[in-house]
């Protein structure tokens, strides 16, 4: 037990102060994207044509970007002559409903509490199932982190449970392949109401990389009612839990 | 007068006219009697030619020379199985099978791997129509009979954060007579995406055909465009790529340390080791803003570059957790009850790692010099050899020991590229493809060879694009692994072969 002690004092102590804290975030994280509509004149589109996956629109009423998905390259960013598009390093993305994921827009980052029934029932203690549905599994491992000790997820409440039997809600990854989906149907109907759904990443969002593949279903919209909806291929871990404690009112605006 | 077969190297284009076209006998002795030899089957892939012929391709690697063999055949609807005479084809033709709706006749298991409908219209391999709905693991499972004996079912849904597989343990109480493992639930079509392509989501699919693996799947698809190209890739760019390499590596190492900690219960090092991946993650998102490595690679070279402040920064950083992570494991090796969990725990026997063609940590912890950053050497290591990491007990202690070297080894030479970063560009223009040429590409990610194989069409498009990872090959591996072991001992086996489901599924 000595020597796990002696480690224990040369590694200290590893658990960031977010939420009270700003979190640190690498030099060159690519965040939310500020999309300066006054800025595009609109005829030359080539953002639209580097964008992999249709995130980036330009059409009668303007410029568009929806995060819901985007995979965060940059191409856009790049490509554009006039910088009518610029990633900040803003981590606030997570929203409640799926139009308010499209900038610019006033709804990004500031996804809303539950009710307060909803609130009262799971605001201290959330239990989830992750089902992973597809995707490349990167989604899966920035979840997973936050159960470890830099984190921390078990001091606001949230953990994640082996059955769905004993959750709230599920979290899901992936675009949905027609090889998951009736397992993820199961699983959420496994589920004792009420219950939630939120979907983080691109695929679990709107198909990701694989939008529109006939393998895959672009993500849980239609098969699945989503609470909340987490941006990114894969989000930072920072995003996924700012996300988790707005819906829990644990941080406000 | 030896077989026909194309010699070939890695990341070095052949025409595909030079590939010889041999009967399917022939084609069937060269491949046997090539592996019987000691050379590998790296690849065995079917691709349409025409509407009602099949091409068959096989790239053998043949680590003593450094080099690869190819060879073709056609067939139409069958053909004589591989896998009697050489177990290391049994998952590939299982595949071509599926794929392809060709039969090989007289395959010991034949049975889907992905559960998705034949490509080639007209034609399924298990006579099914092409309206009728396939369904995930609805098929065939090995059974054991007997007094006592009873089936133990797992997934696709897991218990942890962990992706979809479904698992069929024939067990004796608590004694696994064997397990068989029923994949396909990640299915994306990935490999039907690119065809056509290089597109603006290519780069995309290969960053996301196994999440953990983006810098190693990455680098082996530009390897393969640059190759075609002949475009020469300043040296600059094949130290960093080589730098992000290794701190996958690491990042991967360190969590799967962490997590056989947590599944014999030994929480100190579970806990250093979680934190500690994060650390190597976030010196990934230093260079390019992604702890996965996302928009680092690209081909022509990288897209971020290093100045001498962030190199230094990197420097100091990846010592600190170096030290960090001495910590943390040594605590493994020091104490009885773990070292006792490891040993003699999920054995692979070298002759059975030799037989299925295992790669990665998963062959060189049964003794097995198997590493291409040593056996065919691309970029910057082939100036600067790693030394390979080599085990000998083929159990769980040796593929955790074999990390843990392989950790110290990284890290030596991430320093000393680092302080000798070369200088000059790191990207060079990249134009179109060359039309009617093969590629095959190698690279050595985390979990083994990630192997690719890229040809093009007359216009200099993909007319396919074949995608090995290092699990297609070693899934198997943990199924003998759990033979005559205990069914509690499964997370433990697991953990330490930790295979890419995604990665297979494509």
């Amino acid at each position: 037990m000595l020597k796990e002690l002696v480690a224990r004092c040369k590694l200290g102590y590893g658990t960031i102060p977010f939420p009270a804290k700003e979190p640190i975030l690498p030099d060159r994280y690519r965040g939310c994207p500020v999309v300066d509509a006054a800025r595009c004149p609109g005829q030359c589109r080539v953002c639209a044509e580097v964008c992999p996956t249709s995130a980036v629109k330009v059409s009668a009423d303007g410029l568009h970007l929806d995060l819901g998905r985007c995979l965060f390259c940059g191409e856009c960013e790049t490509a554009c002559p006039v910088n009518a598009i610029r990633f900040s390093r803003e981590y606030r993305m997570a929203a409640r409903r799926r139009q308010d994921l499209v900038l610019p827009g006033t709804g990004t980052g500031t996804a809303r509490a539950l009710d307060a029934r909803m609130k009262r029932l799971l605001g201290r203690a959330l239990r989830l199932r992750q089902v992973s549905a597809g995707g490349c599994n990167a989604c899966e491992a920035d979840t997973n982190v936050l159960t470890t000790v830099v984190f921390d997820l078990g001091r606001f409440g949230i953990q994640f449970v082996a059955s769905p039997r004993h959750a709230d809600g599920i979290l899901v990854t992936g675009p949905v392949t027609e090889n998951m989906k009736p397992a993820l149907i199961k699983t959420y109907e496994a589920v004792p109401a009420p219950k939630i759904v939120i979907a983080v990443g691109a695929c679990a969002i709107a198909g990701g990389p694989y939008a529109g593949h006939k393998e895959v279903h672009d993500g849980v919209e239609g098969i699945l009612p989503v609470d909340l909806y987490i941006p990114g291929c894969p989000p930072h871990p920072i995003v996924i839990l700012d996300g988790l404690l707005r819906l829990l009112g644990r941080i406000g605006k | 007068m030896g077989p026909k077969r194309l010699r070939a190297y890695n990341s070095c284009p052949v025409g595909l006219r030079d590939i010889p076209l041999v009967s399917t006998a022939e084609f069937r002795e060269t491949v046997v009697r090539s592996v019987a030899d000691g050379a590998r089957l790296a690849a065995l892939f079917g691709r349409p030619h025409g509407p009602n012929t099949l091409r068959l391709l096989a790239v053998l690697a043949r680590s003593s020379e450094g080099a690869l063999f190819i060879v073709e055949t056609e067939v139409s609807d069958c053909y004589p199985s591989l896998t009697v005479d050489c177990p290391q084809a049994h998952w590939f033709e299982r595949e071509m099978a599926e794929q392809w709706g060709v039969r090989p006749l007289g395959h010991p298991w034949l049975k889907p791997i992905r559960f998705h409908h034949s490509y080639r219209p007209g034609y399924d391999a298990w006579a099914r129509s092409a309206t009728e709905a396939i369904q995930p693991s609805v098929t065939d499972f090995f059974q054991v009979a007997g007094e006592e004996v009873h089936d133990v079912a797992v997934g696709p849904v897991h218990a942890g954060i962990i992706e979809p597989g479904h698992f069929r343990f024939q067990c004796h109480g608590e004694n696994v007579y064997h397990l068989e493992i029923s994949l396909g639930y990640q299915h994306r079509g990935v490999e039907r995406a690119m065809l056509g392509g290089p597109t603006s989501r290519s780069a995309h699919y290969m960053e996301t055909l196994a999440g953990d693996t983006s810098v190693g799947h990455m680098t082996a698809y530009c390897q393969a465009i640059e190759a075609l190209q002949g475009c020469i890739v300043p040296a600059r760019a094949y130290a960093l790529r080589a730098v992000a390499l290794e701190i996958e590596r690491l990042a991967n190492h360190t969590g799967d340390l962490g997590a056989l900690a947590g599944d014999v219960g030994y929480l100190p090092t579970a806990a250093h080791c979680g934190r500690l991946r994060g650390d190597f993650l976030n010196l990934t998102a230093l260079l390019c803003g992604n702890r996965f490595g996302r928009g680092l690679v690209r081909p022509g070279g990288v897209v971020f570059d290093l100045d001498a402040d962030q190199a230094k920064l990197l420097l100091e950083r990846i010592g600190r957790i170096y030290n960090n992570v001495t910590t943390a494991v040594d605590l493994l090796w020091k104490t009885p009850s773990v070292v006792g969990r490891f040993e003699k725990t999920g054995r692979v026997l070298r002759q059975t790692c030799e037989d299925l063609g295992l790669v990665g940590p998963a062959a060189r912890a049964c003794g097995l010099e198997r590493d291409v950053r040593y056996e065919f050497p691309s970029g910057i290591y082939a100036l600067r050899h790693i030394p390979i990491a080599i085990g000998e007990t083929g159990d769980v202690f040796a593929r955790a020991y074999v990390r843990w070297l392989e950790i110290q080894r990284s890290v030596a030479f991430i320093q000393e590229q680092l302080e000798m970063l070369p200088g000059g560009p790191i990207r060079a223009a990249t134009g179109e493809l060359p039309p009617e040429r093969l590629v095959v590409s190698l690279a050595e990610g985390w979990r083994g060879e990630i192997c690719h194989v890229a040809v093009t069409d007359v216009g200099g498009r993909f007319a396919h694009y074949k995608v090995v990872d290092p699990s297609f090959h070693n899934w198997m591996g943990l199924a003998m692994a759990l033979r005559d072991q205990q069914i509690s001992d499964f997370p433990l086996c697991n953990k330490s072969f930790n295979l890419s489901y995604c990665g297979h599924d494509l």
